[in-house]
């Protein structure tokens, strides 16, 4: 009876292995479908060429598929909305770690969440209709829905990532560094700044990695925001076309098996690459300069 | 040099204290003005009715429904991969080797940017696997998307579960199976429910995902199987807000939906957060 349960047992812990390798095999799927469809294009562009090309007319009588302008698009789009996102995120991670009571915190600690389930297409929809049209009135541009609008609308997306992050690394400082600093007579803000950041930075910049990676991946706020103009951008508030939102915006237009589908799927292909990249080094770097709790 | 550094405190603490209130006020200004906007669309018909005249009049039911076949068919398939892997990773894998591996997975796919699931949805389950744009189609991919999200709150539930209960379990001649099924599971489920609600809510309101792979512009009719292409909520805001000859004059039936995600997708994400929140003080007590 009992020797049955055992051997019950262990079939279960296999099939559970089994099982809990799916996640892997879905990895796996999605690089070789990628892969699959995406490397055919090469065959009529060399890589090079892809990647550095500065044309993109998928669809015109010879179709030029360079997708230089797309990447230089997305890394504007994401610079700018880091440069905007880290210092709110960062103020939001010392405020709820170190100044805020208890009572106001149970407050705005959640409510910083809810801005993490909004669903994108709400926040590029507002950008759309409410920040698009203010931008234009009050800088007199051409249109409202340019870079500068969708690194705004990016930056409040990723501040609930960068600072919830933050702040569970500034919260893991030992409290001892913390009296140390006060006994040698340092205040409050001296503490945070000199000691407090410092000794938690490894998990500040792990919490910025993963913000820009989500901001490099997000589709529908750049899609409906940034305007779209596959050129490179000549200031702040030029529409522009990054990566993702092109590939939402064609693959409809574009006949399966086709160049433009292929094209499509290596720019998904270079997408992947990118925040595969970014995870590994926040993984890295998280696991590297972990405050060994004792 | 005492009362400058005094000064700068000062400072800096007010600055910290602004820039948290003003990315608060930028969301409560944006759910604000969306509620009054829209407000105006929404009526018992809102909920209930088909679409009319071109999509300028009328209801938004075959867009709820869509969403919400969505729902329960990326539950389906993410909710017992996922917890099944979590139980794994927590209760029986004893291969450091083994578990990094998975987790770096988890990991990389918890990163794979949703529209790039989009493209891995298209090409195998519409093109190569033959399902069409339809619910099976982005359901699957929605299923993918959601796993790390499920594993990760079971995860996360399961190791809150006190050591203390699987070795009282264990020492009663209990095996591990049994000591998971009728100890362990059953202490962790508020917040494996949890992560059920967290996943529920990205099902309803993801967008790039499903754009290629079940999402349509205008379905005249319900769906009436797993092979029928759908309307869904966020697809139906981004496809009004750009696209067509009425942008302007269904702005706030717009407004409505996106009121109606909102809602939706709040709904869900508190529960989750509130379910969270019983059950850790629920095992610290």
């Amino acid at each position: 009876m009992r020797h049955k349960s055992v051997i019950y047992d262990t079939i279960i812990e296999n099939t559970f292995l089994v099982i809990g390798l799916v996640c892997l095999f879905f990895l796996f799927l999605i690089m070789f479908f990628l892969f699959r469809e995406g490397i055919p294009i090469f065959k009529t562009v060399g890589v090079f060429d892809f990647i550095l090309g500065d044309s993109w007319y998928p669809t015109s009588e010879v179709p030029r598929f360079g997708v230089f302008p797309l990447i230089v698009a997305s890394i504007a789009v994401t610079l700018l909305a880091s440069v905007i996102a880290v210092p709110f995120s960062l103020a939001i991670a010392i405020y709820l770690s170190e100044l805020a009571r208890p009572t106001v915190r149970e407050v705005v600690k959640p409510t910083i969440e809810i801005i993490a389930s909004i669903p994108s297409v709400i926040i590029g929809f507002f950008g759309m209709v409410v920040v698009a049209p203010l931008l234009q009135e009050h800088f007199d541009i051409d249109t409202g829905l340019n870079l500068f609008n969708a690194a705004v609308m990016l930056a409040f997306m990723a501040i609930p990532t960068i600072a919830s992050i933050s702040e569970d690394a500034i919260s893991s400082v030992p409290v001892s560094l913390k009296e140390a600093s006060y006994a040698l007579g340092a205040n409050r803000w001296q503490t945070i700044f000199h000691i407090i950041v410092p000794a938690a930075l490894s998990g500040i910049w792990t919490a910025i990695i993963l913000g820009i990676s989500r901001v490099i991946g997000e589709t529908m706020v750049v899609l409906m925001v940034a305007g779209g103009a596959a050129v490179l951008p000549g200031s702040i508030f030029s529409p522009v076309r990054p990566l993702t939102s092109n590939i939402a915006a064609e693959m409809a237009e574009a006949p399966v098996g086709g160049e433009h589908y292929h094209a499509l799927f290596a720019i998904g292909i270079i997408l992947f690459i990118i925040t595969f990249c970014f995870n590994i080094v926040a993984d890295y770097l998280s696991n590297k300069y972990k405050f060994k709790e004792n | 040099m005492k009362a400058s550094a005094a000064v700068i405190e000062k400072i800096m603490f007010a600055l910290i204290r602004v820039s948290s209130f003003v990315i608060i006020a930028f969301l409560v200004f944006m759910i604000g003005y969306i509620i009054k906007s829209g407000a105006s669309a929404i009526d018992l018909g809102f909920f209930t009715e088909m679409p009319r005249n071109e999509m300028t009049q009328g209801g938004i039911l075959p867009a709820i429904l869509g969403t919400f076949y969505l729902m329960v068919g990326s539950s389906i398939i993410a909710i017992p991969i996922g917890i099944v892997t979590a139980i794994y990773l927590t209760e029986y894998a004893k291969s450091p080797r083994i578990v990094k591996v998975i987790r770096l997975g988890i990991n990389n796919l918890a990163g794979v940017p949703s529209v790039v699931f989009g493209l891995f949805g298209l090409s195998l389950f519409v093109v190569f696997l033959g399902f069409g744009t339809s619910i099976l189609a982005g359901s699957l991919t929605l299923g993918v998307l959601n796993l790390p999200v499920i594993i990760r709150s079971t995860e996360e539930a399961l190791l809150v579960v006190p050591g203390t209960y699987r070795e009282a379990s264990l020492s009663l001649g209990a095996t591990r199976w049994q000591t998971i099924y009728k100890i362990i599971l059953p202490n962790a489920l508020p917040g494996i429910l949890t992560g059920v609600m967290l996943s529920l809510g990205r099902a309803a309101g993801e967008t790039a995902p499903i754009m290629f792979t079940a999402a349509a512009y205008y379905t005249p009719e319900l769906p009436t199987s797993i092979f029928n292409e759908i309307m869904a909520l966020p697809y139906h805001i981004y496809v009004m807000a750009t696209a067509g000859t009425h942008i302007q004059a269904t702005r706030h039936l717009q407004y409505g939906t996106a009121i109606v995600l909102i809602a939706l997708v709040l709904a869900l994400n508190m529960t989750g957060l509130i379910l969270r929140y019983r059950f850790r003080k629920r095992l610290k007590g």
